[in-house]
């Protein structure tokens, strides 16, 4: 019985974490800036539901619970940490907050969009931006964060307490830029979401309960900034891009849990919902008239669906698009793509080349689809010797299991043989 | 919050100004300063002497030494200050856009500590 209890509270606080974590945060921090503070004093009021709830059952609105404790928690620390006339002006604020009970009365979600845009300030350190979201809004560990940026936790840690502490002693505001500031405001916020759901995305199995949840809150807050910016291009763009990636979730495993790349998917397993709306977003975007990354990237998602489903080859498009692609981003990963789409059209001897040029980029030499790409062509051109060798690098760098494992198996396929050496 | 606006520029590029030009840049100080006055967001404001007339002091093991300034060899100089009262940092980022020193020059935000 009290384990039962045990277990509900455990379900329940870890339902409020994933549901509100980011709208807590918001709702702490957006008076006193404090995003630290707001952190500390919300953890530690989930550490009191874990304590409270069992005894006591789990409150009826267990949101509003939490930020009642917490608020208790960070006027405590405003008490002792401050005296005289700053404190009381953040007491005042704390007070002030407490009697508003803003959980339900706040217009959500422009509470959560405003930390947002503060955590993508034009004053905040850019290649933080995405990271301190992922944190503050998502609730992400450091060490999760540093892995998806490719940074050792410990560096990454620093410059997310740095970034925090520049947010409120720097008195960055929390709300939603006007029209014409939001241009630059707006890409730092979509490439932020982007890397979100890229990094549940790597975790295609879903064992990761937090990295579970990225893709679906990824495109929710994509969702809600279409609401109060419509019909931005690079938001539909961006929108377009992640349902037409999350439409193949399930047809990326096979039922052993093996990798299955698009080329050999199962059409009839996409979500033909999620991909009808992109595409209507892909419409939407282009009327505008204004092309970028985001609706590039979706377009081409949207190509690959439309030649599996109706078998007619359009990899010349598919290079074209790559080739503005390039032109906006100048990036090493798109060059190595457009590689693949090239191989296609004029045969791996070509790509070959072509991804040679672009493996002047220092960057590549630890990145693991480069390697895969790599491998696949050289196989393709029979130099088996070679592919093997780029095999081997692409499964050293690889983490995700799955992928490992059908990385091998393309590599024992390769031909042995005397002539290969 | 209170903030400080640090003007750094290039002084020299004044100076080899015409009379008449030099006129309508202080001219253009002379509005913001009073732009700023009538928000009530003025605590304090002053120009600096060139940077040549600087002069730099260290004292160490109890001995001070002095040399002739700047403290750093750049083409750019702090040449002046507006300490100002803004409610956040976008407020503050907005007067610093308005300062004739971010068009010929660059205007450094900081915050000042209150604890």
């Amino acid at each position: 019985m009290a384990q039962d209890h045990d277990t509900r509270a455990r379900e329940t606080a870890g339902a409020v974490a994933r549901r509100s974590y980011g709208k807590l945060v918001a709702l702490l921090a957006v008076r006193t800036r404090d995003v630290a503070g707001a952190e500390d004093a919300l953890s530690e009021a989930f550490a009191s539901a874990l304590a409270d709830w069992p005894m006591k059952g789990c409150p009826a609105n267990p949101e509003a619970w939490l930020l009642t404790v917490a608020r208790r928690k960070m006027i405590d620390v405003a008490r002792r940490r401050k005296s005289g006339e700053k404190a009381a002006a953040e007491l005042r604020l704390l007070a002030d907050a407490c009697e508003a009970n803003e959980f339900h009365e706040a217009p959500f979600p422009d509470q959560r969009l405003a930390l947002i845009f503060a955590c993508a300030h034009p004053a905040i350190e850019r290649a933080i931006h995405a990271p301190l979201i992922l944190q503050v809004v998502l609730g992400l560990d450091a060490a999760t964060i540093a892995s998806a940026f490719l940074m050792s936790p410990a560096a990454m840690s620093q410059r997310l307490v740095r970034a925090k502490l520049k947010i409120r002693r720097a008195g960055i505001p929390f709300r939603i830029p006007r029209p014409d500031e939001l241009p630059g405001r707006l890409d730092a916020v979509l490439d932020a979401i982007y890397a979100a759901f890229a990094e549940g995305w790597s975790d295609p199995a879903a064992t990761d309960v937090v990295r579970r949840e990225l893709p679906d809150e990824a495109i929710f807050l994509c969702r809600v900034i279409d609401d109060l910016l419509p019909d931005e291009p690079e938001v539909l763009g961006l929108l377009a891009l992640m349902l037409h990636a999350e439409a193949r979730r399930a047809a990326r495993r096979s039922a052993d849990g093996d990798y299955v790349p698009l080329a050999e998917q199962d059409p009839t397993m996409w979500d033909a919902n999620m991909i009808e709306e992109a595409e209507s977003l892909l419409l939407r975007a282009s009327a505008r008239n204004a092309i970028g990354r985001y609706q590039i990237e979706g377009a081409l998602q949207s190509a690959h669906v439309h030649r599996r489903r109706t078998g007619q080859a359009n990899w010349a498009a598919v290079v074209e698009l790559y080739d503005a692609l390039f032109e906006i981003s100048r990036s090493p990963v798109v060059a190595i793509n457009r590689a693949l789409a090239l191989a296609q059209v004029r045969g791996a001897g070509p790509a070959l080349e072509v991804l040679d040029a672009a493996a002047a980029d220092p960057r590549l030499t630890e990145y693991q689809p480069y390697w895969a790409a790599r491998a696949e062509l050289l196989a393709k051109v029979g130099a088996s010797a070679d592919a093997r060798h780029a095999y081997d690098i692409a499964i050293g760098l690889e983490r995700d299991v799955a992928v490992r494992r059908f990385l091998q198996q393309r590599q024992a396929a390769l031909p042995t043989g005397p002539a290969d050496s | 919050m209170q903030y400080m606006l640090l003007i750094h520029s290039d002084d020299s590029g004044f100076f080899a100004m015409k009379p008449a030009e030099q006129q309508q840049a202080m001219g253009a100080y002379m509005a913001f300063t009073e732009a700023l006055r009538k928000a009530g967001a003025l605590v304090g404001s002053n120009r600096l002497m060139p940077s040549t007339d600087s002069t730099i002091v260290r004292v160490a093991n109890g001995k001070s030494q002095v040399l002739d300034g700047p403290f750093t060899d750049t083409k750019e100089q702090l040449g002046g200050y507006y300490l100002i009262e803004a409610p956040d940092l976008d407020a503050a980022i907005a007067w610093a856009a308005r300062c004739p020193g971010a068009g010929h020059g660059a205007v450094e935000v900081r915050p000042i500590r209150t604890n």
